[in-house]
């Protein structure tokens, strides 16, 4: 098919409007096919957990499980929480005060997962180790956490995040 | 090497040392066909479109499905509420596999009135009847999966076929079932092949294609391509046409998964499987009928299940038992009346496939179950004898130009 005029043709313009339709009509059907990966209904009406921190006594640590993660909650010694708001800001990693990391300063509520690539760290119990500051040790790449989660030594870029959170009564948090 | 010439050199590197491009060239764009194919011609690549839609959406439920008596029914029931359009996609894998067994009768009934299984295209036929069987057999464990109702008294009463065998059959169905009765592990090896044969059946559709490529297409006329005033190149001219009946065909299948879904499956599949107590009236999905109704013609258990699975051998050795050397109905006067005799007869075993086994249902379930393999072992050998067919045109360029030859030095590229 010789081309009769110069440049575009009619024939380029409906060769190039159905190609386009077809590619739009893919993408509407392709969304449907990626979009049943994302978490069902089912899984987001699991997203957040209540849990009364009244039972957690001063050096003891529980953990429980929010969105099939671990989430830590310590009640902190007293000499726990000094140590965490001692530090100079400045000489983090991850520089972020303890204050913004509780509310309640004697109740620590973390995310248990490594910011490296995701490995529980230790340090819930009192036989754990806890690492050179205190707080948790990542035994799977030797990450280090302090009292209030922070990242001070190892590969992590982070520091342990804090879940949303909110007490609904004195001693209930819903987090999620 | 004289290959085509492509423009883009990454193209033309790889080509080089992979010729995947060239191979593509040759058998999906200038690969010759007929230029006289109807639009019957269109389900063969509808049926590859289909079972490609099955395997996408299949895989994608197999993701969210659990192969567990006490978990599967809720699974699918979290499909349909939970997952992100997953009502839209398991409806799409039901409704399909109707739509794959409509597109293949179709097909198969093209090539029964085109001749499409006479020499040389005995083996692409016959690979044609695998592939079918194996359509069947996935989609009868795939209407399992779910385990509903008729998902555990279909598996019950399919399995049990097999006990029908002398001597071995009791010993056969316990293999089945991997217990005493449909059970867990049944549901478990149900899944895993369901999830297998698609696969082996790609790798036949593959033999098919090889084997199609080999003489290329029938055609209405049913005579040999002479030349290439008689054939286009496929690509734009079939790749057009099979695209525009696609849509056509998308249509259609988007309005029942949209606004019927459920019109060709069976309600009591939406009842959990219960091992105690059988449904009032069992009926296959429907593709199956007409097989199931030559079983129930037969009034014993061993000559009945050897009926329903000679009505699809019977196809096997279709190609020798029709040994007319013309191929399409069309020059066959009386071959046309009996194919669409023996068509009707075909939507009457469907239509008594889901009736209850009574009466004079019974009675025409024989008739017509006799008149099956009457058309096939003693019509079609008696008409290659009997019958005269019409001239056939020298060449498929003749009925249109008038002479074979005319116009035979004009070449599209």
């Amino acid at each position: 098919m010789a081309e009769t005029h110069e440049g575009a043709t009619r024939r380029d313009f409906i060769h190039v409007a159905s190609a386009t339709m077809g590619a739009v009509g893919a993408a509407c059907v392709a969304w449907p096919l990626i979009d049943q990966m994302n978490p069902a209904a089912d899984t987001l009406a699991l997203a957040t957990t209540e849990f009364d921190v009244s039972g957690v006594e001063e050096g003891m640590a529980v953990t429980i499980v929010w969105r099939g993660k671990p989430v830590f909650v310590r009640h902190r010694t007293a000499k726990e929480i000094e140590e965490a708001g001692a530090v100079d800001i400045a000489d983090l990693p991850d520089p972020q005060a303890d204050g913004d990391r509780a509310p309640k300063p004697e109740m620590l509520v973390l995310v248990g997962v490594c910011t490296h690539l995701g490995c529980v760290p230790l340090g819930q119990k009192a036989t754990d180790p806890r690492g050179e500051w205190g707080g948790w040790f990542c035994p799977c790449h030797g990450s280090h956490y302090d009292t209030s989660g922070r990242i001070r030594k190892g590969p992590a870029p982070t520091n342990l995040p804090v879940p949303p959170y909110e007490y609904i009564s004195d001693t209930v948090i819903r987090i999620g | 090497m004289s290959g085509p010439n492509f423009s883009n050199p990454v193209v033309r590197w790889i080509d080089h040392r992979l010729p995947v491009f060239t191979f593509m060239h040759h058998e999906m764009h200038e690969y010759p066909t007929p230029k006289n194919l109807n639009y019957w011609w269109n389900f063969g690549s509808l049926a590859g479109i289909v079972l490609v839609i099955m395997l996408l959406t299949g895989i994608i439920l197999a993701m969210h499905y659990t192969p567990h008596v006490d978990f599967a029914f809720q699974s699918v029931e979290r499909i349909m509420r939970d997952v992100n359009h997953g009502w839209l996609i398991r409806y799409i894998h039901a409704n399909g596999a109707s739509f794959f067994f409509i597109v293949v009768y179709i097909h198969i009934f093209r090539g029964l009135y085109y001749g499409s299984y006479k020499a040389p295209r005995e083996l692409l036929w016959m690979l044609g009847v695998v592939i079918l069987l194996l359509m069947m057999a996935t989609a009868f464990m795939g209407y399992v999966l779910p385990w509903g109702q008729m998902s555990f008294w279909g598996a019950t009463v399919i399995t049990n076929l097999f006990s029908a065998i002398p001597g071995v059959g009791e010993w056969i169905v316990t293999l089945l079932w991997g217990g005493f009765s449909v059970d867990n592990p049944t549901l478990n090896r149900f899944f895993s092949l369901h999830y297998l044969l698609p696969f082996v059946i790609v790798g036949v559709v593959v033999l098919h294609i090889v084997a199609l490529h080999r003489f290329g297409s029938n055609n209405p006329l049913g005579i040999d391509v002479r030349g290439k005033q008689d054939s286009i190149p496929f690509h734009p001219y079939y790749t057009v046409k099979d695209a525009f009946g696609l849509g056509v065909f998308l249509t259609i299948f988007a309005a029942v998964v949209f606004f019927m879904p459920n019109a060709m499956g069976h309600p009591d599949n939406y009842i959990p499987a219960n091992p105690l107590v059988t449904p009032a009236h069992i009926v296959p999905e429907w593709y199956f009928l007409p097989f199931y109704a030559i079983l129930r013609a037969v009034p014993d258990k061993l000559l009945g299940v050897l009926a329903m699975f000679a009505a699809i051998g019977v196809l096997f050795i279709l190609p020798w038992l029709d040994r007319s050397p013309v191929r399409s109905a069309t020059f066959r006067p009386l071959f046309k009346i009996f194919f669409w005799i023996f068509a009707a007869n075909c939507v009457l075993l469907t239509y008594l496939g889901g009736k209850p086994a009574e009466g004079t249902y019974v009675i025409l379930s024989r008739l017509a179950t006799v008149y099956y393999f009457f058309h096939f072992l003693i019509l079609l050998p008696g008409l290659s004898i009997f019958e005269t067919p019409k001239p056939l045109p020298r060449s498929i360029s003749q009925p249109v130009l008038g002479s074979g030859t005319a116009g035979a030095s004009k070449e599209n590229s």
